[in-house]
């Protein structure tokens, strides 16, 4: 009997206080003293600093010090981190250029919204107020915020050192059999695609409070984070230049992060610093202006490609030409993200005997860009994805044929796709055919002649995404027996974001130990708890962690087992663990005596070197997995006035063995949305001219709400992944992977039928009347 | 010069005195003088709904609302809606049954405004539910299982919405 166990959808234990109004987000703390920080942001895209005035600003009332890049710089503080740049190497064998962000600007400012002084005061209200007399003369200057246009040698470099706007020039695989694929091919489709830049907009808005203790000389931070550990290497490494066990780092409930939580921003330091200096605790909390202007951006690529064909519309070879927007800064893995983070993911699920990826990132007068949901792998499904379908319409094919004929069959898998595709499961076949019954595909032709009498063009797109989740880190947990309040306590190296990892961690404690999920307390985001920690992040949380609680649990069982071999007076050998049973006990094989395991660990008090019954476990060895699926999606169109609907949207995923289907698929709908949202209308506009964000809050930048979408129809067939023991496959970004592509074929299916052959995302009700409208004149 | 105002609220049962400037938001009040920690910003500008509270008995964004004007107000958060036993309200237990929250961080708002729906029109359909949550912006859930389960709660979640597999077995 299993209690609270794997493959059902158990209720989350984290809900409680959630819905009760009990989480503890960052702005929830408070410490006592504590002290109010504001920022005073750049109200340029690019400009020379030449003075700060601050007097008038350390005069106004509750005001306590008012901080400057120069004070910071003349402490020693180091750069804000952006330690993935060191992982680039150019085409030409050379290093990529690195850009130098201080805590706070010192002579130049290169994105509205870079951070230039800080004020702290008594009160929020009046470091506010005294924020706004802080005077800073500034000499403008040019400005560069488009992607295309910064690959211009022609435009102004914004960072003078690196002579263009040219942070690196990097290519991966083999670029001659590419370029031979194409010369020989029977056809080659092209394309030109822009991949929008996205605003992550967690719903809770990134917080800080920062503490010192000058007896022990050692600092606090509370953060909602991505993991406690990177950060606070990442923070005491790079910028206090302090070790890293002189900062602990805590993170208790985060109101969602999506990539965007995961780094080291420079207020955190800065909180620190300040706490140090004025002998108390300082709190900073971004407004959502902000959150706007600081937090990490996401995708913005706009890319060039060809597809290579023979003759029977097989796959010879592809060839990539990407612009990545870095933004003003490299942010801390934001070099990594068009690069080697989705590597050779453009290939898809298909058999590709040639790829090359050219990626020309630049540097621009806009918020940095680093990871969001997918960090790579979206823009490469993207581009895949659209490439199939326009090759699938221009070979006479099909969408869905071309795809057929060019997928990695599953009786070859595992397959390793060169150059580093090492597929180690899958039935895309299998996948796909479920996709199309459920989307009722037989029928669409009639349901599409139907709407064509109201006047609606309707189309039916499909996407067969993959996605590699993360791996080559470690993974750290530690399970501690509480004799005393019959609990075992569980410490793991991942930080939920609201995924549910309590109940997964419970769910797969519950079925190794045998024990209630009450009798099972969770813990993460704590640094001082663990050795390190992967944090969340790659959609990886599921098989790192529970590997690691799997070393832990087996380390504790065979540590009990000693006791209760002393106790039961038998042989070590012939205990046995009844966890997998759904009993917590250990007993003499074949026989009725046994033992409890929190008898075992109020024995172990005098039987082991430690106190308590305990067990620290690390896991680094699971391989990247696959999580890989087709999704298909319906939208009308009104011909008329360019407003548009999805009408059907089905979801059959492969995400290996799936421990909480219920969990999973709020993790697919949620996906889905963000995908969504990028696809049909999250649209990030920095004036040409000015470089200011147009877009810059939620009046002006459109998210998806509950009204703008369908119920989502998603399954799962389960192909268990061979790169780890529970055959899981991580299922956190999947669904932002497939949905772009799934909604942007399916309005072109529909537009096609008016004779309108490309659109790029965001579409809008607006953009598809100007699309059709063009066509009617075109025809005219 | 700093005038302040002595205002009363009766916050999920209990009379709180507070004295607030007048510029102060209710959304402050509550979180930074009354230590309610329920109710959450997420936008200060009325575009987020992660403030919403009810304010006797409606659905008011707290950042959209002087603390002043609250005064003598009866406000109802997220912590305020179990019975006094701790028992979740029929709302809560729907969200939770049904997987309606992740972080959280949307959930106090959403379940405000919910609730206001529900007092207005108790039998609403999926459309309905999805209009009143417009104002409620949620990142991680992309809806589908708040509208479950507000349907839920009202007795309207029908056969053909996507309740989640296994949720009623
Ligand atoms: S904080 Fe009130 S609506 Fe967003
Ligand atoms: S559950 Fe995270 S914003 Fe709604």
């Amino acid at each position: 009997m299993v209690k609270f166990g794997v493959g059902q959808s158990v209720r989350r234990v984290e809900d409680d206080r959630l819905i009760t109004g009990g989480g503890r987000y960052a702005d929830d703390f408070r410490a006592p003293g504590q002290a109010y920080m504001v920022v005073v942001r750049s109200p340029y895209a690019h400009a020379k600093i030449l003075s700060i005035d601050t007097e008038s600003a350390r005069a106004a009332p509750g005001v306590v010090d008012v901080l400057t890049g120069q004070e910071l710089q003349e402490a020693g503080l180091g750069e804000v981190s952006n330690a993935a740049v060191a992982l680039i190497k150019q085409r030409d064998g050379s290093p990529a250029f690195k850009t130098t962000r201080h805590v706070l600007a010192v002579d130049r400012v290169r994105h509205a919204g870079d951070a230039i002084a800080a004020v702290i005061a008594e009160s929020e209200a009046e470091a506010r107020d005294a924020a706004e007399l802080v005077m800073i003369d500034f000499e403008e200057l040019p400005v560069v915020v488009d992607t295309e246009k910064a690959a211009d040698p022609s435009s102004p470099a914004i960072w003078e050192e690196a002579g263009s706007n040219l942070a690196y020039d990097w290519g991966k695989g083999d670029e001659e059999a590419a370029r031979a694929a194409i010369a020989n091919a029977h056809h080659v489709t092209k394309l030109k695609l822009i991949n929008n830049r996205i605003v992550v907009n967690a719903m809770e808005p990134r917080a800080a409070l920062g503490m010192y203790d000058k007896e022990q000389d050692r600092y606090t931070l509370h953060v909602p984070s991505q993991g406690v550990h990177g950060l606070r290497d990442r923070i005491a490494n790079d910028t206090l230049k302090i070790a890293p066990e002189k900062l602990r780092v805590i993170t208790e409930d985060v109101g969602g992060g999506f990539g965007m939580k995961t780094f080291a921003y420079p207020e955190y330091p800065l909180v620190l610093y300040a706490a140090k200096k004025l002998g108390r605790p300082v709190k900073w909390t971004a407004d959502r202006a902000e959150s706007f202007l600081s937090d990490t951006q996401g995708r913005d690529h706009v890319t060039e490609a060809q597809l290579a064909l023979d003759a029977e519309g097989h796959i010879l070879g592809i060839y990539i030409d990407t612009i990545a927007n870095l933004g003003a800064y490299q942010s801390q893995f934001g070099a990594f993200i068009p690069t080697l983070a989705p590597r050779d993911m453009q290939a898809g699920v298909y058999k590709v005997p040639a790829i090359y990826n050219h990626v020309r990132a630049v540097l621009t007068n806009t918020v940095p860009v680093d990871a969001y949901r997918g960090a790579g792998r979206p823009e490469a499904s993207y581009l895949i994805e659209r490439l199939m379908d326009k090759a699938g319409y221009e070979t006479g094919l099909g969408p869905i044929e071309i795809r057929r004929r060019n997928f990695i069959p599953a009786e070859e898998m595992p397959y390793n796709q060169k150059p580093s595709l090492p597929f180690d499961s899958g039935d895309f076949n299998r996948n796909l055919n479920d996709a199309l019954a459920k989307a009722d595909y037989e029928a669409f032709e009639k349901r599409r002649a139907e709407k064509a009498k109201e006047g609606k063009l309707l189309g039916l797109g499909l996407c067969y995404y993959v996605e590699r989740t993360a791996a080559g880190m470690s993974e750290f947990a530690q399970l501690a027996v509480d004799a005393e309040a019959n609990v075992v306590h569980v410490y793991t190296g991942s930080q939920t974001n609201g995924q549910g990892h309590e109940t997964v961690w419970t769910q797969f404690i519950s079925s190794r130990l045998g024990l209630d999920a009450d009798q099972i307390v969770v813990h993460s985001g704590d640094s001082d708890v663990l050795p390190g920690g992967a944090g969340t992040g790659g959609s990886k949380a599921v098989y790192m962690s529970t590997g690691a609680l799997g070393v832990a649990s087996d380390t504790l069982i065979e540590k009990g087992k000693q006791i209760a071999a002393n106790e039961l007076e038998a042989a070590v050998a012939d205990i046995e663990y009844r966890g997998a049973d759904g009993e917590a006990v250990f007993a003499v094989v074949g026989t009725d005596k046994r033992i409890d395991l929190f008898e075992v660990a109020r024995k172990a008090e005098g039987q082991t070197d430690s106190a308590a019954l305990e067990a620290a476990g690390e896991y680094k060895e699971a391989g990247n997995s696959y999580p890989n699926g087709a999704h298909i999606c319906e939208v009308e169109i009104d011909r008329d006035t360019g407003d548009f609907e999805i009408t059907r949207y089905i979801a059959v995923d492969d995400f290996g063995h799936v421990i909480n289907p219920m969990i999973v698929a709020g993790q697919v709908h949620g996906g889905i949305v963000q995908g969504l949202g990028q696809a049909m209308g999250e649209r990030t506009v920095y004036d040409e001219e000015s470089g200011q964000l147009l877009t810059g809050s939620f009046q002006d930048y459109w998210m998806p709400r509950a009204d703008d979408l369908p119920f989502f129809d998603t399954s799962y067939n389960e192909i268990p992944s061979k790169s780890n023991q529970l055959g899981v496959k991580g299922a956190g970004e999947a669904g932002t992977v497939g949905a772009p592509s799934a909604f942007i074929n399916a309005v072109l299916d529909a537009l096609r039928l008016a004779g309108v052959e490309n659109i790029d995302m965001p579409v809008t009700p607006y953009s598809l009347w100007k699309a059709l409208h063009g066509a009617e004149e075109k025809a005219a | 010069m700093k005038s302040e105002l002595d205002i009363m609220l009766t916050v999920d049962g209990a009379e709180e005195r507070t004295t607030v400037e007048p510029r102060m938001l209710l959304i402050q009040a509550l979180r930074e003088k009354l230590g309610v920690k329920g109710p959450h910003i997420g936008c200060e500008s009325g575009r987020c709904g992660a403030c919403t509270v009810l304010v006797n008995g409606e659905a008011v964004k707290s950042c959209m609302m002087l603390a002043a004007q609250a005064d003598g107000a009866k406000i109802t958060t997220a912590a305020g809606l179990a019975a006094e036993d701790g028992t979740l309200h029929p709302l809560q237990q729907a969200f939770h049954e049904h997987h309606a929250l992740q972080c959280g961080y949307c959930t106090p708002g959403m379940l405000c405004a919910a609730m206001d729906l529900l007092k207005t029109n108790p039998k609403p359909n999926e459309n309905d539910v999805r209009q009143a949550l417009r104002g409620n912006l949620c990142r991680c859930t992309g809806y589908q299982h708040i509208v479950d389960a507000v349907l839920s709660a009202a007795g309207t979640l029908g056969s053909g919405a996507s309740a989640v597999k296994g949720a009623a077995e």
